[in-house]
Order: structure tokens, then sequence, then C-alpha cells
């Protein structure tokens, strides 16, 4: 088995090394150079550019969000190989559109750059997926539609993974959802005791077992019955 | 009915080649790496083209918390994996976003629970970036000398479990040991062992007590041998070398695609520490190494976890030196309470403590993500505030959950016996990846 050729992360000449940031502004302060780079190859799809606390912060058309991270990952001038997170943001004001956020980073150039593609309200909330670019897209896109409701056109494999998928009481993370969920106590209470735990088990899986004469009698014959509650 | 037939299979290697280094045993068929190994027998007939579908966890000891993996088997080889996680889910960003700053720092213990201090640390940066708080110079020495203990008690677990996972048990018992005695220190320090809530924004729970310096310089002292030991029973151990070498392999294009991080980034060949490429808490001017793999397989990122173990004491050792005396908490009585004797005592420190605790500081609108390098990778807390005291989104980026997404990929091709293997490798926190 051969050896890897090892990435050096800051390869790019001409770097300064790097530092703890001290005395960051709040507003201000030098800007992404990408930034500027992103302005010059997509233009009016870039709506707005600012750096809070350090960070530069790009506001873009959510249309183009697949062309302009794709651009940024191939383009070796950019090169941000890696995706740190995939996330969203609802503001308390209602009127706020839905920001979906990217983090970036380039480990050739180390920098550091944040997406954002706002969706408007009373609206389907849909943007492209960027797992085609980003294989890490995966999880953190189904957690995303999880928790948001927001769905990522060109995933694979959309569909929720941290509550369980005949989940139907939205989408936590909004701002309409309530704290404590929406269905009462008692009511959580009741399905949680009237489901059956068995259906999360397809049937069919159950009868490849060869222990199939070790079930329990109403079991052997349902699955004799031929029914069948797969995921 | 089939009878019951026994293999044979000649062990391909002992471990150590003859130069005294482990020997790789090739991943790919056909390519043997200059090694004579036999050709694995053949499938037996009356098996082929029947696939098997079982399931692990959420209840196994072995997938180290509740995960459940679904696996489809070809005989005994993985032909695809499912994995099915949010077993523990509690909604902390949800919670998060009805709590204070200072009252979100608890949550973060139980997020990585094995990293509680790099945790309660990571979160307190994000939060000072909001408010723009420079901490003091003592507060960052503290910081840097919790988080690498944090780091050496997370990796001891991780060393511990997975000897367990592959057939060691007794470096389970040293490692736990050594983590006895780090958790004794936080007990020492902050009064709690697991659950520390050890930092506040703009300073610490509390400054380290006297004589606690010593206990840290003794620690420093014994733990090296403690991990020599463990060195010496696993590194060229040919179980151990056999169990590991070759399985789940990624390489630095793959595991950057991915997004894995930390030393599931670095056994793969990529030179990315956050420590060094985007450094924090005066990472920079500490002297320490990076270790890279360059074979991205279990082996690998084992050799990469046992060599940042040594380095973290490396960066404790120089911490004690430097640590330089001071107040701990930063003077802004926008985030500090006042001291207990005047709150009780005169009326504007009585309101000043009232308004902080009941109120609770609001920074300026803005956002802010800090990464740190926790021990399982790139950990970063993404912070969104309206001017309002409680943060608009509160969010973990959290580490183990993205490595665990690229389980299917690891895993397939792989025997059954190696899943276990794999998935120990990535060093997954159930508590981080549901949240």
């Amino acid at each position: 088995m051969s050896a890897f050729t090892v990435i050096q992360s800051g390869s790019a000449p001409g770097l300064p090394t790097p530092a703890t940031p001290k005395n960051v502004p709040h507003r201000g302060g030098d800007a992404n150079p990408s930034a500027e780079a992103l302005k010059a190859q997509f233009g009016a799809a870039i709506l707005r550019v600012d750096v809070v606390w350090g960070e530069t912060n790009v506001t873009i058309d959510p249309a183009r969000a697949l062309d302009i991270v794709r651009w940024l990952h191939d383009d070796p001038s950019q090169s941000y190989e890696y995706l740190s997170d995939v996330t969203a943001v609802e503001f308390r004001d209602r009127g706020m559109p839905i920001e979906v956020i990217w983090h970036l980073r380039s480990i050739k150039y180390r920098r550091f750059l944040r997406l954002k593609a706002p969706l408007a309200k009373g609206q389907p909330l849909k943007i492209a997926s960027v797992w085609s670019v980003y294989k890490g897209a995966d999880w953190l896109e189904r957690e995303c539609y999880d928790m948001f409701g927001i769905v990522f056109e060109g995933h694979p494999d959309l569909r929720r993974i941290l509550l369980w998928e005949q989940y139907t009481e939205g989408f936590p993370l909004r701002k309409d959802f309530p704290l404590r969920g929406r269905l009462s106590r008692a009511e959580q209470l009741r399905q949680a005791l009237a489901a059956n735990p068995e259906a999360r088990y397809s049937m069919e899986e159950l009868s490849i077992a060869d222990a199939f004469q070790e079930l329990p009698l109403d079991m052997r014959a349902r699955i004799k019955g031929g029914e069948s509650t797969g995921e | 009915m089939a009878t019951k037939r026994t293999i044979e299979v000649e062990l391909s290697t002992t471990g150590l080649g003859a130069d005294g280094k482990p020997q790789r045993i090739p991943l790919v068929a056909g390519d043997t790496g200059g090694l004579a190994l036999q050709a694995p027998p053949a499938l037996e007939p009356e098996l082929e083209g029947e696939h098997m579908l079982i399931n692990i966890g959420p209840q196994h000891p072995a997938t180290h918390g509740v995960l459940r993996l679904v696996l489809e088997l070809d005989g005994e080889t993985v032909v695809r994996c499912i994995p099915h996680i949010g077993y523990l889910h509690c909604g902390f960003e949800k919670i998060g976003e009805y709590r204070q700053y200072n009252q979100i720092i608890p949550w973060t213990d139980r997020d990585d629970y094995l990293n509680c201090v790099g945790n309660n640390i990571a979160f307190s940066l994000g939060a000072e970036k909001l408010f723009g708080i420079e901490i003091t110079p003592r507060c960052t020495v503290l910081r840097v000398i919790g988080m690498e203990l944090s780091r050496i008690a997370s990796h001891l677990v991780w060393m511990g479990t997975t000897g367990i996972d592959i057939g060691a048990f007794t470096p389970f018992l040293w490692s736990f040991q050594e983590r006895e005695n780090i958790y004794n220190l936080f007990e020492g320090w902050v009064g709690a062992r697991l659950t520390t809530s050890a930092s506040r924004v703009g300073g610490m729970a509390a400054d380290i007590p006297d004589g606690w310096l010593d206990g840290l310089k003794a620690f420093v002292r014994t733990f090296p041998k403690t991990l020599s030991e463990c060195d010496r029973m696993l590194t060229r151990n040919g179980i151990w070398v056999g169990r590991t070498v070759g399985l789940g392999v990624m390489n630095p294009e793959e595991a950057l695609n991915y997004g894995l991080s930390g030393p599931m980034l670095r056994a793969s060949g990529v030179d990315y520490d956050v420590r060094k490429d985007f450094p924090y808490l005066d990472y920079e001017t500490y002297d320490f190494e990076v270790p890279v793999g360059v074979h991205g397989d279990v082996y690998d990122r084992y050799l990469v976890r046992m060599e940042e173990m040594r380095q973290s004491v490396r960066i404790i050792e120089q911490a004690i030196a430097r640590l330089p005396d001071g107040p701990v908490n930063v003077d802004d009585p926008r985030v500090i309470l006042p001291p207990k004797h005047k709150a009780t005592s005169e009326m504007e420190s009585m309101i000043h403590h009232f308004k902080n605790v009941m109120e609770g500081p609001r920074p300026a609108i803005g956002e802010s993500y800090v990464a740190v390098e926790a021990p399982k990778g790139e950990k970063g807390y993404y912070m969104v505030s309206d001017g309002t005291a409680k943060p608009v989104r509160w969010r973990i980026r959290p580490p183990s959950f993205v490595n665990l997404s690229a389980i299917p990929k690891m895993v397939e091709g792989h025997l059954l016996s190696d899943v276990i293997a794999i998935n120990a490798s990535i060093d997954i926190v159930m508590g981080e990846i549901d949240r």
C-alpha cells in the first residue's frame, strides 16, 4: 500500500504567519480577498459583503448558490476545499428571511468565509444542495432539513436525521415551534405508549433470521400472513 | 443442510517486518505491496448472491453509545451500511435560544461529555467575540491548560474503549486510572469532575487553588510513563497491528471532501490543525508539533492520537512555566459579577449583580463563529445575536457528527469485525452527534 502525499495547509506562498486575532473591531476591518473575487466573478449575484468581528459575510442570491460554492471550491485562486458547516438562521422578527449559512475554509490559503443565502418567507424554502461539491454536506443538509424544513434540491437522500421519519410535529428550530413541542405532555406520553416499537423493523428483515421458530407466536402469525410494516 | 466447516486461515502477518517496523497489509485485493499473501478463500457457493441484513445497536457496547448501524452483508463482507442516529437528541440548540449566554455553558458540558472543559472554553471564546472582550493573560494560559487536559482525558477514553473493542483490556485500566487523575485535578479547580462548567463569559468560574499546580506537575511527570507503557503494549503488538492496519482508508482528498477533521483528517495526510492554522488562545506562541499520518487507516489514527497526547503534555509544561499572576476575570462590569462581599453590603453592587443575573449581559448585534481544535476535530460554536440577552441562534458544529457521516464510505468492503474497529477509530460521542 502506498503512502499518501501530505497536503500542507497554508501552502500558498507569501502568507502571513497565523496569529491569534486581538482587538477585533465590531464592524469593518479587512475583508477576505475572496469577497472581491466573488464580486468580480458573479456581479449582481453577490448581494452584500460585510465584516463582523473580523469574519467576512457574503450574502448571495439563493438561485446561484451552487454555482458560487462550486466556483469557490474549484477555482485554484480560491481553493475552498473544506466545508465546515451548513446551517440556517431564523430571526425573531418574523418578517426577516431565513438565512442558509455555509462556513467554508480554504486550507491552502488559510481563509475562512461565511456565505449567506436569504430565503424569503411565504414561499417554499428551497435551495440547491452542495452535496455534489462536498460529500460532507450530506448529513449537515439533512440536519438542516430536519430542523428547519429547508429542502436541499439535488441531495441524494434528504430525510430526517435526528428526529424519526414519522415525526409530524414540524421543524423544531423554527421560531413558530414552541420549546415544549406542539403536543401536550399527555399527548406525547400517549403516543409513546401506543407506538409499536416493532414497526421500526421491517418484517422482511426479521424473517431472514433463521431463528424464526424462536419468534413470539403472534409475530410468527403476522409474518406468515404476509404482513409488512417496513420503514 | 449445510455442514459446519472450519476454514483455517494462516495469519498473514505477525505484526513486525524484517526492519522491526509494523507491517502493512494491502487494502486492495491484488495490490500486495510486496508481501506474499494467500488469496482469500472463495465464497461458499451456497451463500453467493444472498445478502444478509444485520443490525448493530442502538444498545451495543461497541457502538460507543446509542448508534444504530444496519449492515447488508455478503458473507462476512459489508456491502452497504446505513447509520441511524438521533436516539439521544435533546434539542440543545433550541434550548440555547431561551437561555442567556452564561446559562448555555452547562449545556456545552453535555454535548461532548468527554471534553467538557474544552467545550466550555470554546463557547466562552465565541461569546467573548460577540461582546468584544479581550481576556486576561492569566485566563488565556489557564484555558490552554484546561483544553489540553481535557484533550488528554478524551483521547484516554478513546484509547481504552478502542482497546476493549479490539480485544486489549489492559490499556483500558491504565488509561482510566490516568483519566481519574485528570478528573481529580478538575475537581480541585472547579469542584466538578465530568460536567465542569469551568468557564464564564470573560473569565473562568474560579482561579486555580493554592497547590493545584503541584498536582498538575505531578500528573505531567507521571503521565508520559503510563503513555509509553500503553505504547509498548499496543504499537507493535501483532494482534493490534493486524486488526487496525489498512482498515477504513480515506485518502487526503476524500477526507477533506467528506469534511473530516481532527485526528481523522490528519491521519489521512492533511496537515490541518485549528491551533496552528487559525490560532486562538495564543497557541501560535507554544512550541508543539502536529502529527500527520500517511496511510489514513485505523492504525494511523491511533498513532496520531498517541502523539497528540504527548504534544499536549509539552504544551501543558510550557503553560505551567509561563503562567502569569494577575486577575482571571476581565474588568468588565457588563459580564462579570461584583465580588460577593460587595454584593451583600453595597446597594449599587447588589443592583449590578441582580441585573446581570436576571436580565443577562447583552452583546451587540452581530454573529461569531469560533472553532477550536477539540479532541474529535474542529468544534465550532456559531452564535447570532440580535442585541438581546439570548442568542437568536446557537449552533454547534459537531466534529464527530461529520466524521461519522463518512462511515458508510469507510466500512463498505470490509469484514463485519472490522466495522467495530473502524467505528471505534472515529471516536464518536453520541451526546455531541445527537445533541
